[in-house]
C-alpha cells in the first residue's frame, strides 16, 4: 500500500480537481475561478502522464498533456482580456454580481 | 519504502497543501503565490513519472508565464492600496460537503478498481520521442494547435485594447 504505484498518482489527481472544483465555487473573484480552472487542468495532466507511464501506451499521454498545457495557456489569455473588459465595464470582477451583458 | 516513494510523497504534500492554500486563504496574492507551489509540485510529480519534457514546459509555461498573467489580472482588477486584496466567498458550507463527496466518491473508484498497470519502459529524455510524435502521429492537432495560438493572441489583444476615443 505504501509502495506508490498507478493508484497514488490517480488519487493526489482526484483530490486536486476536487479542490479546484472547490475554489470555483466558492470564489467570488473572477480570477480565483480562474486559478481554479488551472487546478483542475493540472489534475487532468497528472492522470494523463500517469497513464502515459502506467497504461503502456508509448508517449501519447505525454503529447496529450503538452496539448493540455498549450490549452491552458491560450484559456488564460482570453479569460483574463474578458476579465479585464468586465472591470472596464462593472469596475469590480465578483461573478456573483455580473449577470448582464452589457451596462 | 525506498527513496522514490518518500520523494513522491513529498511532492504529493507540497502540491495537495499549497493547493488547499490557494483555494482557502481570502488574500488573492497569497492565493496566487501558494498556486506557484502547486505547479512546482505538479511539476515535480511529473518528473517522477518520468516526463522530463513536460515538467520542465510546466515550470516554463505555468510559473513563467500564466502565474504572471493571473498577477497582471490581480493588479490590474482592483483598486490598490495596499498589499491585502481580498476576495469574498459564497456557500462555503454546501460547496465543501459536494466537492467532498465528490473527492470521496473519486477516490474509492480510484483505490478499488482493478487497473491493468503494467509500466512501460519510459526512455529516459522523451524530448526526441515527443518531438517525433508531434511531427508525425499528431501532426493535425499540432498545426491546429499553431492556429488557435495565433487566434487566442490576435483575440485576447482585440478584445482588451482600449476604445479610441
Amino acid at each position: 500500500m505504501l509502495h506508490v504505484g498507478l493508484t497514488h498518482f490517480l488519487v493526489v489527481s482526484a483530490i486536486l480537481f476536487s479542490l479546484g472544483i472547490y475554489g470555483i465555487v466558492t470564489r467570488k473573484n473572477a480570477v480565483m475561478v480562474l486559478m481554479g480552472i488551472e487546478l483542475i487542468l493540472n489534475s487532468a495532466n497528472i492522470n494523463f502522464i500517469a497513464f502515459s507511464k502506467y497504461g503502456n501506451f508509448g508517449l501519447s499521454g505525454q503529447v496529450i498533456a503538452l496539448f493540455v498545457i498549450v490549452l491552458a495557456a491560450a484559456e488564460a489569455a482570453i479569460a483574463l482580456a474578458i476579465v479585464l473588459n468586465i472591470y472596464k465595464t462593472f469596475s469590480n470582477v465578483n461573478v456573483d454580481e455580473i449577470d448582464h451583458l452589457k451596462e | 519504502m525506498n527513496f522514490y516513494d518518500i520523494i513522491f510523497y513529498i511532492f504529493a504534500a507540497i502540491t495537495l497543501l499549497s493547493a488547499l492554500f490557494v483555494v482557502t486563504t481570502r488574500n488573492i496574492v497569497h492565493s496566487a503565490f501558494y498556486l506557484l507551489f502547486t505547479f512546482f509540485g505538479v511539476a515535480g510529480i511529473y518528473v517522477l513519472l518520468g516526463a522530463d519534457f513536460i515538467a520542465i514546459s510546466q515550470i516554463l509555461i505555468y510559473v513563467g508565464g500564466i502565474l504572471i498573467l493571473l498577477l497582471f489580472g490581480v493588479m490590474l482588477t482592483n483598486k490598490i492600496t495596499n498589499v491585502e486584496i481580498r476576495t469574498g466567498t459564497v456557500h462555503m458550507l454546501p460547496a465543501a460537503i459536494a466537492s467532498g463527496i465528490f473527492m470521496g466518491a473519486v477516490v474509492a473508484v480510484m483505490v478499488w478498481t482493478e487497473w491493468k498497470s503494467e509500466p512501460s519502459v519510459i526512455p529516459l529524455t522523451t524530448t526526441k520521442d515527443i518531438g517525433h510524435l508531434l511531427l508525425t502521429d499528431y501532426v493535425l492537432i499540432f498545426e491546429l494547435l499553431g492556429i488557435l495560438l495565433l487566434v487566442a493572441l490576435i483575440g485576447a489583444a482585440s478584445i482588451a485594447r482600449r476604445d479610441k476615443e
